[in-house]
Formats: structure tokens, sequence, C-alpha cells
């Protein structure tokens, strides 16, 4: 305990380093879900052909190879350097992103027919429709997903520490190497990855009761803090395609 | 510097050697997680056990699979491989994922089946093994496949331990000969090669299994 | 795509109909459920269309209201085509541009409402006129109150489409039609989806809005006392045709075809 006690500010700015490419990871994933996951909804060809392209493409290379290449194979093929963090950031992105436009696609999908036909009815136009009427009742049901991808991203954001960044897992790297306490050194940063996950949680689910409550809908059963804390859905990573 | 063919065709069968240790590492830890996850469901059930079992998974869940990694293999006595950190630790944390999906089947089991098993007087064993369990695999197959190909793109983690698959190869090349470009660019075809096709596939096994 | 051979202007002028369906043919796949169907609405005509199940009653307003298109035929709307549109001396495919410039004369209330559950009963009526129409915003915030009044929910203005019985969600509905001041109000089977006891609410409310305006009106209803009581002409159809029509005193107290006569039995039953 003194162990940790002594490096806590060492361990908190690796933290916050953590937290800082998961948020800017996260702003990324989630413009180019919307962005992509809408394409894929459209009835032209083209935009949803490379909505598909992109998806299959970035969920099917690891973010880590894909930060690995930016970050050595880039600088080979054009005279710039990227940022370490920046290529992460990148990474990241692109990669939960793909994940993020299944989830976008499949929830506008499912917005009930009806409620379109409702929006004929009163003859709105496309874009009119899609903004007061399909991505507010989508986003209720992007949500849950869009909680356990913002978690496998902040797990993710682990791989930046192999290319320099002094994040947590860096800090605990470090920690080791200076001290030889292994299991000090990594039981910390496994603690402090465990609260930052459970901060994002409880963020997520309070989201997802305000998107609920703003459609009518608020179970009974879904109040009070216990159901806050309740674990992630079974399909996390997989749940892309769900 | 520009793509140099002649060092993309000298590299390739060390890449190639790393992809046998990527697929070997996937199939083994596959393999851990489902048998592992499938005890985890259960155990999850009994009370006490079930409570404690649950936090360690959640635990699990919930941290890095890289830190993880290198925590087990500082901690692993010497005898112990690389390679069977690798498999154990992969496993292990898909486990805590496999569990939730075995989780979910389960009680997608209509209660009528419970109620038929009980009216026949069906020997725990057979409610589980003949009824419950093969309706509940049957339904969660997809969501399992999503989770192979998940754990197959996860498998570039285990150079950080020094496990010689695909990644650790092209990073060793990349090293030797100051020369990363065509290395990290098959890495990525090599994993696009399997991971599109293995998509295409579940989305079959979707629409054969997941309306049950 | 068809292209018509009708010269521009065949079409019928002011003064004529206010709905027009000139040789409709509507098919889904090989089933054909109307089968150049012809006939006419004039304006401030309420229209009830009777039928068994799968006569083509509803597909007949889903094409007005353009949910669906038509496979042949053409369909006018205020002396304009409303499937096509005219181009070079031809009449050509409508696209959405000038779909949604015709069909703003047209309003539509649901069997199942299709509320916003993401709005409030507020925000649901005043939607259409502020972005569809550019109404002001205090205006169609007046607007709805009024209509509000009308259907006898004004203390609901603020609540979610959740909140309210499905008779409530259906006067709402209606409300949310009107505020779009349409020409032609479509009207499918607006009181089947209710509890029989909400049923006399809804049906007051449109005998209100019959009473009190001149909007143009084409209805499907099993409620025969109502369409008796507030249309002009009924038309009643079997298998995409119209078999009969005429005012409602005929066709319900003398109908003169045999099918009208078992259809009535059937349903008065
Ligand atoms: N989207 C569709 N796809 C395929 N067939 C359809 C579709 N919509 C309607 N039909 C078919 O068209 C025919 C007419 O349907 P329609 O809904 O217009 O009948 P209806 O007169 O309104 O009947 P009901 O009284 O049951 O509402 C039916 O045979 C129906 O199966
Ligand atoms: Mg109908």
């Amino acid at each position: 305990m003194d162990f940790f006690i002594d490096r806590l500010p060492l361990y908190l700015s690796g933290a916050g380093t953590t937290l800082v490419i998961t948020l800017l990871g996260a702003a990324l994933a989630f413009v180019l879900a919307m962005v992509v996951g809408m394409l894929g909804t459209l009835r032209n060809r083209a935009a949803r052909a490379v909505a598909t392209g992109y998806t299959e493409t970035f969920r099917g290379v690891a973010a880590l190879v894909l930060m690995y290449w930016m970050a050595f194979a880039i600088p080979q093929l054009t005279p710039y350097e990227i940022d370490p963090v920046f290529a992460a950031v990148l990474a990241l992105g692109l990669n939960v992103g793909a994940y993020g436009a299944e989830v976008v696609r499949a929830a506008i999908n499912a917005v009930p027919r009806a409620q379109i036909e409702a929006t004929i009815a009163l003859n709105m136009s496309w874009w009119r429709r899609t903004r007061s009427v399909v991505l507010p009742q989508a986003w209720a049901q992007m949500l849950p997903t869009f909680g356990n991808l913002v978690i496998e991203l902040m797990k993710a954001t682990a791989i930046v520490s192999l290319i320099g960044v002094a994040d947590l897992t860096r800090v605990a790297q470090e920690q080791r190497a200076a001290t030889g306490e292994t299991i000090a050194a990594f039981t910390g940063a496994l603690v402090v990855y465990f609260v930052i996950a459970q901060l994002l949680i409880v963020g997520m689910r309070l989201l997802e009761r305000r998107a609920n409550r703003r459609l009518g809908r608020l179970p009974a059963s879904d109040t009070g803090l216990w159901a806050l804390l309740r674990p992630p859905p079974a399909t996390a990573i997989g749940g892309g395609r769900r | 510097m520009t793509w140099d063919w002649e060092f993309t065709g000298k590299i390739i069968p060390d890449l190639l050697d790393g992809l046998v240790v990527t697929v070997q590492a996937t199939l083994l830890g596959y393999v851990l997680a489902l048998v592992l996850g499938l005890a985890v469901a259960l155990a999850r059930r009994v009370p006490v056990l079930g409570t404690a079992v649950f936090a360690v998974m959640e635990f699990i869940r919930c941290t890095p699979l890289l830190v993880q990694l290198v925590f087990v293999f500082y901690l692993a006595p010497s005898y112990v491989s690389a390679f069977t950190v690798g498999v154990a630790v992969l496993g292990v944390h898909y486990a805590a994922y496999t569990a939730e999906v075995y989780r979910s089947g389960i009680e997608g089991v209509p209660p009528g089946q419970w109620e038929a098993c009980r009216a026949l007087s069906l020997p725990p064993h057979r409610t589980w093994g003949a009824v419950v369990l093969p309706q509940a695999i049957r339904r969660v197959i997809p969501a399992l496949g999503n989770y192979l190909i998940a754990m197959f793109k996860d498998t570039p983690l285990l150079f950080a331990i020094t496990v010689g698959e695909l990644m650790y190869q092209a990073s060793r090349i990349g090293g030797v000969y100051f020369r990363y470009l065509e290395a990290m660019t098959l890495v990525g075809l090599f994993f696009l090669l399997v991971s599109v096709p293995s998509a295409v596939l579940i989305r079959r096994l979707e629409r054969r299994y997941a309306a049950v | 795509m068809p292209q018509y051979e009708t010269p521009l202007g065949a079409g019928p002028g002011a003064g004529g109909p206010l709905i027009r369906f000139d040789g409709v043919v509507k098919r889904f796949g090989d089933n054909t459920v109307l089968d150049h169907l012809d006939f006419t609405v004039a304006p401030g005509e309420r229209v009830t269309l009777i039928g068994p199940s799968g006569s083509g009653k509803t597909t007949i307003l889903r094409l007005l209201m353009t949910l669906e298109q038509v496979t042949d035929g053409v369909i006018w709307v205020g002396g304009e085509p409303l499937s096509h549109m005219p181009k070079g001396g031809r009449l050509v495919r409508a696209n959405e541009r000038h779909q949604r410039r015709v069909r703003r004369q047209i309003g539509m209330v649901f069997q199942q409402f299709n509320l916003f559950p993401n709005m409030t009963v507020r925000q649901n009526i005043t939607e259409g006129p502020v972005h569809s129409l550019g109404v002001p915003r205090g205006e169609a915030d007046r607007r709805a109150a009024e209509l509000l009044e009308m259907v006898d929910l004004a203390d609901k203005i603020d609540a979610h489409p959740t909140q309210l019985s499905g008779g409530q969600q259906q006067r709402v509905a209606i409300a949310r039609a009107l505020a779009m001041r349409p020409r032609i109000l479509l009207l499918d089977e607006v009181t089947s989806a209710l509890d029989p006891e909400l049923v006399t609410g809804v049906l007051d409310v449109l005998r209100t809005v019959a009473e009190t305006t001149d909007i143009t009106m084409l209805l499907v209803t099993h409620e025969m006392q109502f369409a008796r009581d507030v249309s002009h002409r009924v038309l009643m159809f079997d298998q995409g045709r119209i078999v009969e029509e005429g005012p409602p005193e005929q066709i319900f107290g003398d109908p003169r075809e045999e099918r009208t006569r078992a259809f009535l039995h059937a349903v008065l039953d």
C-alpha cells in the first residue's frame, strides 16, 4: 500500500494521459460512427459502398497494427513523423469508429417504419426527419453498445505505452523496472483502470437514462444507484454486429 | 523511400512463420475461453461462489488485456514459456466475455423447457446436458464466433511479451532492416485477409442460428 | 419507368376535382392490388371507402400520401400530377422535390397514431408547421394550443405521448395533421386500434372537423353510423375495383350489388 501511496502522483498523471487519449479517441470514433453509420443507411449505392469499405477495413485490422503502421510506416512513406499520441488517437478512433458505425446503422434501421411514414405525412425533409425523429429515437438504442465500446477503447489505450507514451501502463512498467515490485506496480495500474472503467460505465448509464426518459420510457426497476453500476451486457467487442 | 518488392518477397517467409504462431495462439486461447467461459457461466449460478466469480470476471473485463499479459508474464516462473502465458491470459480474458454470452443464452431458454424437464423428473445432468445447454449454445453460436474474430485481432498484443507471432516478426524485421513499411503493411493485409471472410461467415451463422 | 404519353393540360384544371385517380395500377410483386382504378373527389367532399379486408383501401390512401408509388397510371391532386411531374411536355415519374411540394396539401392520420415518442405533445404538433411550412414558432404554438382545445386535451400540451391513452394519442395525432392546414385529410381506420370506450371521443372530434371545416376527407372506417353521418359519398371496393358507389343513405339503406349487401351484412352483425 505504501508503495502505491508514495507513487500516487505518478499513477495519477499516467491515468490523466490514459483518460485524455480515451476521450480524444472516443470523440473521433463518435464522429466517424455517426457519419459513416448514416452513410450506410442511404439508398445511394456509392455512399453505402464507402461505409462498408470503411467498417470492414478498420474493424478487420487491430488498433495496435494500425498504430504501428502510422507510427513507423508513415515516416518511411512521407517526410512526416506522426506524434505517438496522435497516432494512437487516430488508430483507436478509426478502429472503434468502425464498430460504432455498425451500431449507428443498425439503430437507425431499427426506427419503426411507421415513424418515417409519419414524417412523410408531415412533409418533413430528409434532414429534418433525421434530426428530429430518427436520430433521437435511434440514440437510445445506440447508447448501451456505445457504452461497451468506450470501455473497450479505454482498455485499448494501453497500447500507447508500447510506442513510448507515458500512460498508466507505461508508469506501471517503469515502476516495476525501477523497484522490481511486480505485484504492487501492476495491481496499482489495474485498480486505476478498473476505477476509470466504472466511472465511464456510470456516465454512460446516466446518458442512457436521460435518453430513455426523453422517449418517455423509464422502467421502474431501472432506478437507484445499483442500476447504474450494473456490468456491461454480454456482447461488448463482438457487439458491433448485433 | 517507397515500396520495395524484393524486400517484401524476402520477409514473407518470416511473416508466415509469425502467422502460424498467431493462429495457434488464437485457437488454443479460444478453446480455453470456450471451456472456461462455460464453467464460469455455470459457477455464477451458485449463490456465494457466483458473486465472487462475477466480481473477478468484471475486474478482468474492465482492465486492459495488455497489462494483464505483461503482469502475468513477469509473475510466471521462468520455465513457463511466453507462448503459454499468452494463451492462458487470452483465454481467461475472453472467458470473461464468453461467460456472459453463455449466460444470456441460458437465460434465453424458455421456462417451459425447464418445467418440462421437471415434469419428466430428469436428473440435472440430463436437464443441462440434453435440454438446456444444446438450446442455449445453439443460439449463441454467432456471438461466440464474433469473439473468435475479436480474439484473433487481439493476438498482436502478445508481441509485447515476446511471443513470436506476426506482429513480433514484423517489428523485429523493422528493427533489423530499419524498414517498417512493407512488414507492417503486410501484417495489416494478413489481418484483413482473415477478418473480412470470417465476418462474412459469422453473418451466415447469424442467419442460420440466431433466429432460434 | 413508364413515360406518360399524356400531354400536359389533360389533367383536371382549377374548378375540377381535387383528387383524381387516372388508370391507377398498383402491384406488389405479382399481386395486382389496384387494377386501372379511376375515380375523382371534389373539393370539400368527404368520401368513405368500404370493402372487405385486402380490397385495397389502405393502398389508395398510402398512394395519395406517397408512402407507396403507383405501378402505372397517374394520380392528380389539385390539377397537378402527384405521382408524376411534367418534363419536356411529358409526364415522368415525380422526384422527391416535386412530391414534397404537391403533398403539402395532404395530411394523414394513422391507425396506430404514430406520434413521435421523443417529443412532447406540443412538439409533435408544431414540428411540421415550423420545419416543413416555415410557420413562425409563436404562431405555431398558438395554433397548437387552439387545436388541443378543440380535441379537448388542452391540459396535455406538455405531456409525452407515452403518458396518454390511445384515444388521447389519436386526438393529438388529428391535431397534428390539422396543424399542417391540409386541404385533404386521409383517415385510415383511425379508431380500430382503440378500446371501445375511447372510440366515441375520437369520432366526436372528427365530426367537429367535418362540421366546422371544408377539408376534403378520404376515410376508411368500420364505424358505419359515423360514415353515414359525415360522408357525402361511399365507395364500395372489392379486389381493387369499385363495386358500387353512392350517397351513404343509398349504399347502407338500399345497396344494389350483391357483394355490397353481403359485405354490409357481414360487418353489421
Ligand atoms: N407492402 C406490401 N407488400 C406486399 N403486399 C402488400 C403490401 N401492402 C399491401 N399489400 C397487399 O395489398 C392488398 C391490399 O391491401 P390493403 O392494405 O390496401 O387492403 P385493405 O383494403 O386496407 O384491407 P384491410 O381492411 O384489411 O385494412 C392485400 O392483398 C395486401 O396483402
Ligand atoms: Mg387497411
